[in-house]
């Protein structure tokens, strides 16, 4: 019984996973932060083998960047910090197209208004993607990420 | 076991089948395969980059080479220089490609590619109609040779076979002995449709 519980614990994740695309985004750890301070996030992204997206600088006009974005309130994104890409030789470009695979993380860097309410609050930001493997490509996507935020 | 054990287990062989039957390879190949009675393939009316309204009726009579695609699609880039060649080779044989473009950002993309790709075929603005016509076009390309009835012979998901593999299939639908005749499906499905 225990066993059972165990792999059915440990399996759901991943059938969830496969259910909503090929890229999935952890939870974001709560973030604390005091007012009129700055603090760091990392958003971790897990890509399914096989699969890349482009990076924040794909090389190409034609590609689709991934993009983090957040709403404007109730903390101000200074900074999103990109990891930096693999460069790899993909059978459409002649030039090396800049990707992302496996599992990655971005940064974001955030101030806290001086006015900044104190108390629990949360960040709302979109994660925009367009993932290709060597045979095909998935329409692009827009995960959602929401960050609990502990203003103090 | 207990009832509960019990009760466990089955929501999660339901969650696993429910779930990997979502993503399974097979639901995404050929419609049709090994079915002797090919499905029409349904009718949509979009617009050309000229703002002319086509329809895909519009071709009935001829074989057509229909295929989905999008600028920010690498695989799509390897292809469409293969149909710009079935183009010039076959559109004399009662042949035609159709490309439909799924670009969210419309003419103002397509455009500038179709000039850099010096695409010589008929492109048209996909919609989320369409799109759902066809089955969802989750990946891109996909592709869909059409007989001169209409008839979908197959459908081409992403790249799996090569150039000779469309030249070859496209032959054997223009070579078919007369328009009312059974195109023998099962062997260009077969080929074009091969483990992914």
């Amino acid at each position: 019984m225990p066993a059972l519980l165990f792999l059915l614990a440990a399996s759901w994740p991943v059938l969830q996973a496969q259910g909503n695309g090929v890229l999935t985004v952890a939870p974001p750890s709560r973030l604390t932060i005091k007012r009129g301070a700055t603090g760091e996030l990392s958003v971790k992204a897990n890509l399914q083998s096989g699969f890349h997206v482009n990076s924040n600088m794909p090389g190409d006009d034609y590609l689709i960047p991934i993009r983090l974005t957040w709403n404007k309130e109730p903390l101000e994104a200074e900074q999103v910090s990109y990891p930096k890409p693999q460069m790899e030789h993909l059978g459409f470009s002649a030039n090396p197209v800049s990707v992302y695979t496996g599992t990655f993380e971005i940064v974001t860097r955030f101030k806290a208004p001086a006015n900044a309410s104190p108390g629990i609050a949360f960040m709302n930001g979109k994660l925009r993607y367009q993932a290709c493997n060597n045979k095909e490509c998935l329409a692009p996507r827009t995960v959602d990420v929401r960050v609990t935020l502990d203003i103090q | 076991m207990t009832k509960t054990a019990t009760a466990l287990a089955a929501c999660f062989v339901f969650a696993a089948a429910f779930t990997f039957a979502g993503c399974s390879k097979a639901s995404r190949k050929a419609a049709g395969q090994g079915n002797p009675n090919l499905a029409l393939a349904p009718e949509f009316k979009l617009q050309d980059a000229n703002g002319q309204a086509v329809r895909l009726s519009d071709y009935r009579g001829k074989v057509v080479l229909l295929d989905f695609w999008a600028t920010w699609c690498g695989p799509c880039k390897v292809e469409i220089p293969w149909f710009m060649d079935f183009e010039r080779e076959f559109k004399d044989r009662g042949f035609a490609v159709l490309g439909v473009s799924m670009d969210e950002d419309g003419w103002k993309v397509i455009k500038p590619y179709m000039a850099s790709m010096k695409m010589n075929y008929p492109v048209l603005l996909g919609n989320d109609e369409v799109s759902n016509k066809y089955g969802g076009l989750d990946s891109l390309p996909t592709t869909l040779l059409i007989d001169r009835q209409g008839r979908i012979v197959s459908k081409h998901i992403g790249i799996t076979g090569g150039k000779d593999d469309f030249k070859n299939a496209i032959v054997e639908l223009l070579n078919a002995p007369n328009a009312g005749a059974v195109v023998p499906a099962g062997r260009i499905l077969a080929r074009l449709t091969g483990p992914r």
